[in-house]
C-alpha cells in the first residue's frame, strides 16, 4: 500500500448516505486541523476526501474510509482508504480521465482528487470492488 | 559476578575525576563554554548513563532504558551546535569518558584476559554509538535551522505591495520553482483578500526563464484569483520569454499582458474608474494669465 | 425539510451558504432559486460563499447550473467571497467555473448586477448585451 512510514492514529468512517459524505469531510478536516496542516493543505484533502467519499457512495453503493495518520521519519500525513462495494473499475486508466464520467458528474472526481493529493492508487476487482488510497504530506 | 554498570556505579566519583581531568586537557573552545559549566554536564551525563538500572545491558543501545541518556546527549549537541561547536568537538565530549571507563575495566579485571577484553569492547562499543548519536542530533539541529531559514527565504522573497487602494503587485525577481511558485500563489491570493484589492499585477521583469511548469502555475494563480473575483494583470515579459512561451505553446490568450508594470499600473487604474493627468506645475502663474 | 434561506431585496435575490452541504441540499437550493427567480421576476442572483471552507465538484456545479438557469431565466448571477484556499482547490480539481461571474465581496457583487441590470435595460445597447455572455 502506498505512504510509507508508521501509523499514529487511525478510524473508519462508514459511506452509506449523503449525509455520510459531510461526516467524512468533518473528519478529515478535524484531522487536517489538529496536525496542523495548513488551510491550503486541509482544503485540498478535505475536497480529494469528498469527491472520494461521493464515489465510493455512487459508483461503488456505498462502503467506508479508514482515514490514518501517517509518520515517515520527520514528516506527517494523512493516508484515506476508500473500500466500496461495487462492481470494481474496468477501466482505471479511463476512469482517471478528466471530462469521463459513468455517472451524472462532471468526471473530475478521481483524476481531479489526483492532483489534489501527492500519492495516488486504485486497486478494482469485479468481486472485491475497488479501493481507493490516497496520501497527502504535510 | 558483578556487571560492568554497576562496578562503574561504586566507582562513580573516581570516574567522574578521571572525565572532567580528561575534559580539561582537551577541552577545546574555551571561549564558548567555562569548564564549570562542562563539569556539571559531565556530572549530569555520567550519572545519567549509571541510572539506568542494572538489568540493562550496554550491548543493547536501542533498549528504551537508554533513551532518557540520549535525550540528554540530543540536547546537549543541540546546544553545542546554536553555540557554535563543531560536530567533532561535540562528539569529542563523550569521546573523552573512555579512558576513565577502561581504567575502571582494568583495575577490576586486569588479570582476567578475556572478561577485560570483552567489557572494554562492549564499552567502546556503547561510547562509540553513542558519540555518533551525538553527531546525529547534531545534524538534526542544523538540518531544521536550515529548513526553518528556507522558509523565511520563500516568505521574504515573495513580498505583495499596495500600489493603490484596490490594487496590489506582485515583483517576482529570479528563478521559479515550483515549491517558490505554491508560495508565491498563497501569499498574493491571501494580499488580494486582506487588502479587497480587484486588481493585481505580476510583474516577471525578474524572471531570467519561464518554463511550461512556472506558465502553469502562473496561469493557476490568474485563474484562482478571477474565482475570487480579482483581475491579474501580467507584466514585465521579455521578449526571450515571450519567444518561449509560443514556442512551448503555452496559451496565455485569456490573460491580459501589458509590456511595462507601470502600462500594467495605469490599466488597472484606468479599469476602476480613475484617470491619470498631469498635473499643471504652475498655477499662480496660470491663473495670473488667465487674468490678463 | 432542510433548506438554505433566499432574501429578497427588490428585483433580487440574495443567498448566504453557511453551512456545509450535502447533495441534496445543494440540489434544492439550485431548485428553489429557479422556481424564486421566475416567481418574482428576479433580474439578479447574489451568492455569497465566503462562509464555506470547501468547494468540491458537485457544488461547483450546482454554482454553475444556478447561474446557466438564471440566465436563461433573464437574471444575471454573482458568485462572491470565495477563499483563497477553496480557489486554489477548485483550480487544482479542474474546475474553473468560466460562465460565472465573481465578484470579492457583496457590495462588489451587487455592483457589479446593478451594471448589469442597467446595461440590460438601456435599449441601444441591448444588442451588445445579449451577444456578450
Amino acid at each position: 500500500m502506498i505512504g510509507a512510514g508508521i501509523v499514529l492514529k487511525s478510524e473508519t468512517v462508514p459511506i452509506q448516505t449523503s449525509g455520510d459524505v459531510v461526516l467524512v469531510r468533518q473528519r478529515v478536516r478535524a484531522c487536517a486541523v489538529e496536525h496542523r496542516f495548513t488551510i491550503v493543505e486541509q482544503t485540498k484533502i478535505v475536497t480529494a476526501a469528498s469527491e472520494l467519499a461521493r464515489n465510493t457512495l455512487e459508483h461503488g453503493l456505498g462502503g467506508s474510509v479508514d482515514l490514518e495518520v501517517l509518520k515517515d521519519g520527520g514528516r506527517l500525513g494523512i493516508r484515506l482508504r476508500f473500500q466500496d462495494r461495487g462492481p470494481g473499475i474496468a477501466n482505471i486508466a479511463l476512469a482517471l480521465t478528466d471530462g469521463y464520467s459513468s455517472g451524472k458528474g462532471l468526471g473530475l472526481g478521481l483524476g481531479g482528487s489526483k492532483r489534489l493529493v501527492h500519492e495516488f492508487e486504485i486497486e478494482s476487482s469485479p468481486s472485491a470492488g475497488a479501493t481507493v488510497t490516497v496520501v497527502r504530506w504535510k | 559476578m558483578t556487571s560492568l554498570l554497576a562496578s562503574l556505579q561504586e566507582n562513580r566519583d573516581a570516574i567522574l575525576k578521571d572525565w572532567t581531568q580528561q575534559l580539561r586537557t582537551t577541552l577545546q573552545r574555551r571561549d564558548l563554554l567555562n569548564v564549570g559549566e562542562l563539569e556539571s554536564q559531565a556530572a549530569e551525563m555520567l550519572a545519567a548513563i549509571l541510572q539506568v538500572g542494572p538489568a540493562t545491558k550496554l550491548e543493547e543501545f536501542g533498549a528504551p532504558a537508554w533513551r532518557p541518556v540520549k535525550d540528554l546527549v540530543a540536547s546537549l549537541s543541540a546546544s553545542r551546535a546554536a553555540l557554535g561547536f563543531t560536530p567533532s568537538e561535540t562528539a569529542l565530549f563523550v569521546l573523552s569518558l573512555k579512558p576513565a571507563i577502561f581504567t575502571q575495566i582494568r583495575g577490576k579485571w586486569g588479570n582476567d584476559g578475556d572478561r577485560l577484553f570483552s567489557e572494554i569492547s562492549a564499552a567502546d562499543g556503547f561510547l562509540d554509538k553513542l558519540a555518533l548519536h551525538t553527531t546525529d542530533s547534531y545534524i538534526h539541529g542544523r538540518d531544521q535551522l536550515i529548513a526553518r531559514q528556507q522558509e523565511d527565504m520563500l516568505e521574504l522573497s515573495t513580498p505583495v505591495v499596495t500600489l493603490w487602494d484596490g490594487i496590489v503587485a506582485l515583483p517576482l525577481i529570479g528563478t521559479l520553482d515550483s515549491a517558490r511558485t505554491q508560495v508565491v500563489m498563497e501569499s498574493l491570493l491571501q494580499a488580494i483578500v486582506q487588502t479587497s484589492s480587484r486588481y493585481a499585477i505580476i510583474d516577471i521583469t525578474g524572471v531570467p526563464t519561464v518554463d511550461t511548469l512556472v506558465a502553469q502555475h502562473l496561469l493557476k494563480t490568474i485563474t484562482a484569483a478571477r474565482l475570487m473575483g480579482a483581475e491579474c494583470i501580467l507584466s514585465g515579459i521579455r521578449p526571450q520569454i515571450a519567444q518561449t512561451i509560443v514556442h512551448l505553446g503555452i496559451n496565455l490568450q485569456d490573460i491580459v499582458t501589458k509590456a511595462k508594470l507601470a502600462d500594467a499600473f495605469r490599466m488597472a487604474l484606468e479599469a476602476s474608474g480613475r484617470k491619470v493627468v498631469r498635473a499643471e506645475r504652475s498655477a499662480p502663474a496660470d491663473s495670473a494669465q488667465r487674468a490678463l | 425539510m432542510e433548506r438554505i434561506p433566499i432574501l429578497r431585496i427588490g428585483t433580487y435575490l440574495l443567498v448566504t451558504i453557511q453551512v456545509d452541504m450535502h447533495d441534496q441540499l445543494a440540489l434544492t437550493l439550485q431548485t428553489d432559486l429557479t422556481d424564486r427567480i421566475a416567481e418574482v421576476g428576479a433580474r439578479g442572483v447574489l451568492i455569497d460563499i465566503s462562509a464555506l471552507e470547501i468547494v468540491d465538484s458537485y457544488i461547483g456545479r450546482t454554482l454553475a447550473n444556478i447561474a446557466s438557469m438564471a440566465r436563461v431565466l433573464d437574471a444575471a448571477t454573482v458568485v462572491v467571497g470565495m477563499q483563497p484556499a477553496v480557489a486554489i482547490t477548485l483550480v487544482e480539481l479542474g474546475m474553473t467555473l468560466p460562465g460565472i461571474h465573481t465578484a470579492m465581496d457583496v457590495d462588489s457583487g451587487m455592483q457589479f448586477l446593478r451594471r448589469s441590470v442597467r446595461d440590460a435595460e438601456d435599449p441601444d445597447d441591448w444588442r451588445r448585451n445579449s451577444t456578450e455572455e
